[in-house]
């Protein structure tokens, strides 16, 4: 069982954690001027980069969202930090 | 010198002292250029490599792989082939398939060893039951051997499973397809590998591919450490992969590579003659040849390209086991592995040519690739041959993402992950 750390709770098991996607993968603004391929670029590309990945994570008991960076080859962690509440990157 | 595999081949050759069979494959320097390059030499590489050598009559071709061939996931699925898709995009694509390893082993004249033991998938409640009917019924519309079985049945087909109604996951039902099965996993790469071989393509092994030549907006080639190695139809095969093959092609794929991770336990006498998967619990299960219980389940939730997984996926899967086959609860796990598996968002496969023109694809299979590996070998063959698509493969190509046309398996036959 790997330990991720958890902003707010420290050190927590890794089921209590949910992947929710590439770090700085924004919503679109402007609805209808939006063109096809920027909403098939957010909705679906992934980075699902090799090495360090920079990705948002919740975790599931506490509710949060948090940046963390890690490399997705050896499992290490290396930063984790919390969200601005606007969703802006810390 | 022995070519060709027979019974007779193998009596001639035991009066011989066995000196004469022939390797199975070379291992030839590359040439500086191919008329098709294909990059991975797993099944789907191989099986391209194939279906463009006897379908399209190419005779230069090269499959590169950073490894050893069938090293990937070919080597670390848990080997069952079925199709048993909820969609008729999706029935149309896994029944070739089907039906190509249904004839593989004359084929290739190689033994896959393809076993037609049946797959049962079990239900447990009155709603999925409901959901069960809707599934065969649709399976049965698009053409695909697919039967409700009620719990006496069941009983004939897997005695050792937990039936009882004080189960954790009490059984009402099963979906089955008879037709499905299982295949040695080896013998799948390494027959496509002979038979492509034969028909004179070279496969070029520990040659990693680091980069593309583009040239004029399209790709005419690959760059390795064995040098520049040109073609103007390039393929990508490389499952888990796909991603970091994409980056240095310019474009991003909507896949994300997860682990799987698969089990076997130490060898026993036969006790369970087809595959059991229950959706309850995420297991499916099978015994091989050598008597080792084959033991998969869901995918580790953490994206990865650790190719070992970690313990919390394995602990739901193998208690998923015993809540299925408490018999089995004495068995000693023999060895565990993991796959790097390319998941798409529907959970369906990509083939089709790339953003890049000149490189076309075929990935996203995720935790189901094994199964599509004669299909995916001739939809993209066709692809690089003619650069037109297949009837068949059509409906998977990266422009669903655009269009919303998605194929959603994941809600469609219930996969497990």
């Amino acid at each position: 069982m790997q330990l991720f750390p958890c902003p707010f709770c420290g050190l927590r098991p890794e089921v209590e954690f949910h992947f929710a996607g590439d770090l700085g993968n924004l919503r679109p603004e402007g609805f209808m001027d939006v063109t096809t391929e920027t909403w098939t670029d957010y909705l679906f590309a992934h980075n699902n980069t090799r090495g360090e990945s920079r990705e948002v994570w919740k975790h599931l008991t506490c509710m949060e969202v948090f940046a963390m960076t890690r490399d997705t080859a050896t499992h290490q962690v290396i930063s984790s930090t919390a969200l601005l509440p606007e969703g802006d990157a810390a | 010198m022995t070519r060709h595999y027979s019974a007779l081949s193998l009596i001639k050759e035991g009066f011989a002292n066995q000196k004469g069979w022939q390797q199975a494959w070379r291992s030839p320097e590359p040439k500086s250029r191919y008329d098709a390059i294909i990059i991975g030499a797993g099944g789907h590489g191989l099986a391209t490599a194939y279906y463009l050598a006897k379908h399209h009559g190419m005779s230069n071709i090269a499959v590169i792989d950073k490894g050893w061939l069938g090293g990937g996931n070919t080597g670390r699925n848990t080997t069952t082939i079925r199709s048993n898709y909820f969609y008729p995009e999706s029935a149309a694509l896994y029944e070739a398939s089907l039906k190509l390893y249904e004839g593989l082993s004359k084929e290739l004249n190689y033994n896959v060893m393809f076993s037609q033991r049946g797959v049962l998938t079990m239900v447990h409640s009155k709603g999925e039951m409901e959901i069960a009917a809707r599934l065969v019924n649709a399976m049965q519309i698009n053409g695909i051997d697919s039967d409700l079985v009620d719990l006496d049945r069941i009983k004939q087909i897997v005695p050792l499973y937990d039936l009882s109604p004080n189960a954790r996951y009490q059984v009402l039902g099963a979906v089955w397809q008879g037709r499905a099965g299982v295949a040695r996993h080896d013998a799948v790469a390494w027959g496509y590998a002979r038979a492509a071989d034969r028909l004179k393509v070279d496969i070029i092994q520990s040659c990693e591919v680091t980069d593309f030549i583009i040239e004029g907006g399209r790709c005419r080639g690959v760059v390795t450490p064995k040098g520049q190695i040109r073609a103007d139809s390039v393929g990508l095969a490389v499952a888990g992969h796909s991603s970091q093959m994409a980056a240095k092609a310019g474009f991003r794929l909507p896949v994300i590579s997860y682990t799987l991770q698969a089990c076997v336990s130490e060898p026993v006498k036969p006790a369970l003659d087809t595959v059991v998967l229950a959706p309850a619990t995420s297991t499916y299960v099978s015994q091989s040849d050598k008597g080792e219980f084959v033991i998969g389940g869901g995918i580790d939730r953490v994206p990865s390209y650790a190719q070992r997984g970690n313990l919390p996926a394995l602990e739901v899967v193998l208690s998923g086991l015993l809540e299925m086959f408490p018999s089995l609860g004495q068995l000693k796990l023999m060895r565990q592995w993991g796959g790097v598996v390319d998941v798409t968002p529907d959970s369906s496969p990509i083939i089709g040519e790339s953003p890049l023109p000149g490189l076309y694809l075929n990935c996203g299979w995720g935790t189901g690739g094994f199964k599509g590996i004669p299909a995916g070998g001739v939809m993209l063959a066709q692809l690089m041959a003619t650069g037109k698509h297949h009837d068949l493969s059509r409906p998977f190509d990266l422009d669903r993402f655009r269009t919303g046309r998605l194929i959603d398996e994941a809600a469609g036959s219930g996969i497990a992950h």
